[in-house]
């Protein structure tokens, strides 16, 4: 019973950190269609921005929103200066683009930061809390926790805001948008900069549990495309579901079956449940336009 | 032709002259080197492009070798096998160089030997897996420990604790599998049990499963843990999430101080296989490897900022190595340099001491591993070893 | 009817024609390297950009099939005593066997649902060759039995040079073909509206199989090429990194263009060679100039450029 725990407790540590990296491709997606595969390095951004910032003697809260702001305007850049002139593009030259801006910003990181991997010091320290025979970080409760109060203020920003409304408006027919006077470059902009904040601040708090470096950002960006996928695109709370879901899979795969193939058998699951629902677990149809 | 247009042509030609002085001045020595300066396996190649970096620059500074300087071209594989195959084409073909020092992984180097086979260059590899050495090549050397006297170095102590049931659990990188790998090999001539094996992958952020499996297992008196980079650090710090009290063995893969900063106060008591270069101010006064261990330790914080690692020293020693093989075979002939690399002997470097032989392209024992502890977040030698 | 052939078969004659003058103006083996691997790299991507291009199918693990070839040239010879060039045969029948099998249900999803269903195939193939240590030597690797064909040991890469080269041309005819043939206008027809093409009365489904075995199998002939051109296979040639780079050549050169399959290989094969002279930054510029390029030429090089031109004629 305390290891059957002890698995849903690393599982729900990996799948905090996923959801988080997950809920940054969904705003972007829901206002563009676009899937950004530099969200990754986003989190990257974050993470190691606040490491160097401290090292230059910073204290750790003034240091972290520092590496918040940065990043936002980097997103921002991202879409005003490599998205926007190539509006009108395929979706797979746009995923292409922002592929191109990942390898870009990696290799930015490399020369500003350094190639080695760095930690930062958990928000409330790091003796475990032991429950019932197995010990979690306080740190991944934080970071659980995080990934619902986003999921939350996400969810009351679309519901109950003007401005969310417009974000669903853009998604769903771009020139309709506009011609009721919605500024939907705007738009855009808007979910560049909070996707990149959320992925910066998911940086932040993921990197005293598993590290940072200037490379993090591929695997993370993989997993949480994943958990978005899975949870369906364009759900906050699938994105949330989604990560929860792989970091558990993962979990008792190495738990109980092979720790060599954890992520073979996730991934397989991953497949199983996409080709019995094809648009995820909360995602929704596309109507098809004949 | 009129001023402005004579004044353009004579810059333009003065330009082209400056850049190519460089190389029709004094013939320079090429040297090349791929090494995985990004990529997955940029723990072991970045420390090892600015060690190369550096040193050829202070040779250079002091005179060069044989009176002519050093060119050091180095390339980047990004950790893929199939890149250095093509960059070390590149360095053959195109940049002509006459010796090679790289190879940061054991794929990169196996991918790379038969270029430089085929063109009779000498190439001092610095990856670890006993392979690159064994069978002997005759133009193949390396200067870092293979990954079977880690674990034989690990099992002895951990025989002489009386630890013999074991758990392992490895990377599943290169590096881990290679060690892991070898101490399976290893581990009934040394007396040792391994009862339960688990792994884990490289960039990942918790091990508590696998551990949890470990702990669970009956009889295991002590864990070891190859495999190099983030991996170690967040194992050792779940083992002490998990409140594990069993002895914790790393490798030498850990190889630098950054690993005791990461892994924080769980890194208290675990043990390593280390060459002298981690302890390098805490050696005896009469160890042969302090003067060289201190002045390359020094030299590399100094210059870089960051703390030594083990594999910079690696391409320390393979550099070193070869530039006194040059300088006793008085040129640059490749055929002659391999004869005297061969010929390395006493070779006092970040490693430990270097005997070569036609049968031994490392020559390296067990006594260039010392066994290091440790204690106050900081390294002990652990007495005897 | 002759006229209509020369045209349809031009891209293959172009290629042809650039394989075989191109060598005179070689320094050195190093550019007949390059050059085998720019042909290898572009028969893969011919491969995919009939999926994608034509068939409007992402894939995001083609590499795994690059890995399935590259590994039989391996295990073939070593444990089973083939010789090696049965070998590509014999993968080129696996890969098209396991897409045959993984494509049926993977098939049904669509866009972004089809990118990670492939993605995760392609993981599930680099894991495996990673873990099966037993069989495909683990992450370091192992090495690659030389091609032997009637007793000559072909080395060097002036042989792979031709060897890869003519397989290209040997390829782009066949996709040419392909392209002009019922099932290639099928493909077309699904790619514009798979509704209205499922009214007409095309087997959709049965279509898109087909279109994925068969890109499956140019990605492995090239996989098993690559292993044996190179001496050693490790499992990162099945990896998400490749993948993406064979996406990002299809992209680059065009979907749905033939040609433009060489032109993407041929520039990120190229490039990061040409990029090492800045050391450094070499990350930096690959990111920026794939941005430019997919900004300003945002169909791919070829179709942009055959537009600009196609504009100024007039």
């Amino acid at each position: 019973m305390a290891e059957l725990l002890q698995f849903v407790f690393s599982g729900l540590t990996v799948g905090a950190i996923y959801a988080l990296v997950a809920l940054g491709f969904t705003l972007i997606y829901k206002a563009s269609d676009i899937i950004n595969f530099a969200q990754g390095e986003f989190v990257m951004l974050g993470g190691m921005t606040t490491v160097f910032v401290t090292l230059a003697g910073v204290p750790l809260p003034i240091a972290a929103l520092i590496a918040i702001i940065a990043t936002t305007a980097i997103g921002l850049a991202l879409h005003r200066l490599a998205i926007e002139p190539a509006r009108g593009a395929s979706p797979v030259a746009l995923i292409m683009i922002t592929i191109g801006a990942s390898i870009f910003l990696r290799g930015f990181a490399q020369i500003i930061f350094d190639r080695r991997f760095h930690s930062l010091p958990p928000l409330f320290g790091s003796d475990p809390i032991k429950l019932g025979g197995a010990a979690i970080l306080p740190q991944s409760l934080v970071v659980l926790a995080s990934a619902v109060v986003i999921v939350t203020l996400l969810w009351l920003f679309i519901d109950r805001t003007l401005l969310g409304k417009a974000v669903l408006a853009t998604a769903a027919n771009r020139l309709a948008a506009r011609l009721i006077g919605i500024d939907t470059r705007r738009i855009v902009d808007f979910s560049f900069a909070v996707s990149a904040a959320i992925g910066a601040v998911a940086g932040v708090l993921i990197t005293p549990i598993a590290l940072t470096s200037y490379d993090v950002g591929i695997l993370l960006a993989l997993k949480g495309f994943a958990a978005a996928m899975l949870g369906g695109i364009g759900s906050a709370l699938g994105a949330v579901v989604g990560g929860l879901l792989i970091g558990l899979f993962e979990a008792f795969a190495a738990g109980y079956l092979s720790s060599n193939y954890k992520d073979a058998i996730a991934f397989l699951i991953i497949l199983i449940v996409l080709v019995s629902i094809p648009h995820g677990l909360f995602g929704r149809a596309k109507i098809e336009r004949v | 032709m009129r001023p402005l247009q004579r004044f353009t042509v004579t810059a333009l030609i003065g330009l082209l002259a400056l850049l190519t002085a460089e190389n029709f001045a004094f013939a320079q020595i090429k040297i090349g080197s791929v090494l995985s300066v990004s990529g997955p396996a940029s723990f072991l190649g970045d420390p090892e492009k600015r060690t190369l970096e550096i040193y050829v620059d202070e040779i250079n500074a002091k005179g060069g070798v044989n009176g002519q300087k050093l060119q050091l071209i180095v390339y980047d594989d990004g950790g893929s096998a199939d890149n250095a195959r093509t960059f070390a084409s590149r360095l053959v073909e195109e940049d002509k160089i006459v010796a090679m020092v790289g190879g940061s992984t054991t794929g990169s180097t196996l991918a790379m030997i038969p270029v430089f086979e085929e063109a009779k260059i000498p190439f001092i590899s610095l990856a670890g897996a006993i392979q690159i050495i064994q069978p002997v090549r005759s133009w193949v050397f390396k200067t870092p420990h293979t990954d079977k006297m880690a674990c034989e170095k690990i099992f002895a102590d951990l025989k002489a604790r009386n630890l013999t049931t074991i758990a392992l659990i490895s990377g599943t990188d290169a590096f881990g599998k290679s060690m892991r790998d070898q101490c399976v090999a290893v581990a009934p001539n040394a007396g040792i049990n391994i009862a339960i094996e688990e792994s884990y992958g490289p960039r990942d952020s918790d091990m508590t499963p696998q551990l949890t499996n470990i702990r669970n297992k009956a009889g295991v008196l002590a864990v070891v843990n190859p495999g190099f980079g983030q991996g170690p650090a967040i194992v050792t710090r779940n083992y002490r999430q998990l409140g594990i009290a069993l002895p914790l063995y790393q490798s030498h893969g850990v190889a630098s101080k950054q690993f005791i900063e990461l892994a924080g106060p769980a890194a208290e008591g675990v043990r390593l296989p280390a060459a002298a270069l981690l302890i390098a101010d805490k050696l005896p006064a009469n160890d042969p490897q302090k003067p060289v261990v201190v002045d390359y330790s020094r030299t590399y914080q100094q210059k870089t900022g960051q703390a030594v690692s083990t594999f910079g020293g690696h391409a320390y020693d393979g550099l070193m190595i070869l530039v006194q093989a040059m300088q006793r075979a008085k040129s640059a002939d490749k055929a002659r340099v391999r004869d005297e690399v061969e010929r390395t002997k006493g070779y006092i470097g970040t490693g430990g001491i270097v005997n070569m032989s036609s049968t031994d392209h490392m020559g390296l024992d067990l006594s260039a591993f010392h066994m290091l502890e440790i204690k106050g977040g900081d390294w002990t030698l652990v007495p005897g070893t | 009817m002759r006229t209509l052939l020369e045209i349809r078969l031009l891209p293959a004659l172009a290629v042809a024609a650039i394989v075989i003058v191109l060598p005179y103006f070689f320094p050195s083996a190093y550019y007949f390297r390059i050059g085998a691997l720019v042909y290898i790299f572009a028969l893969a991507v011919v491969g995919l950009n009939l999926l994608m291009g034509f068939a409007g199918q992402v894939s995001l693990g083609h590499a795994g099939f690059l890995g399935i070839g590259a590994y039989s040239v391996v295990i073939g010879p070593v444990y089973f005593g083939l010789p090696s060039w049965l070998c590509v045969f014999v993968g080129a029948t696996v890969s098209g066997a396991v897409a045959f099998l993984v494509g049926r249900p993977i098939l049904r999803l669509k866009g972004h649902y089809l990118a990670v269903a492939t993605l995760g195939f392609g993981l599930l193939v680099a894991i495996v060759l990673t873990n099966e240590a037993g069989w495909t030597g683990g992450p370091d690797g192992m090495s690659v039995p030389r091609l032997a064909l009637f007793n000559w040991q072909v080395r060097g890469s002036d042989a792979w040079y031709w060897i890869a080269g003519t397989t290209l041309v040997g390829g782009f005819v066949l996709a040419l073909n392909l392209m002009e043939s019922p099932t290639g206008r099928a493909l077309q027809a699904i790619h514009d509206s798979e509704i209205a093409a499922l009214v007409l009365g095309i087997d959709v489904a049965r279509k898109k199989l087909t279109i994925f075995v068969i890109s499956a199998m140019y990605a492995s002939v090239a996989g098993s090429y690559l292993a044996l051109f190179n001496g050693h296979v490790t499992p990162d040639v099945a990896g998400f990194l490749r993948s993406i780079e064979l996406v990002a050549m299809v992209v680059l050169g065009g979907m749905g263009s033939i040609v433009g399959s060489l032109v993407g290989a041929a520039v990120l094969v190229v490039l990061p060679q040409v990029l090492t002279i800045f050391h450094e930054y070499e990350q930096t510029l690959l990111g920026l100039i794939l941005m430019v390029f997919m900004i300003f030429l945002r169909r791919g090089i070829v179709p942009s450029l055959a537009a600009t031109f196609a504009g100024r004629r007039r």
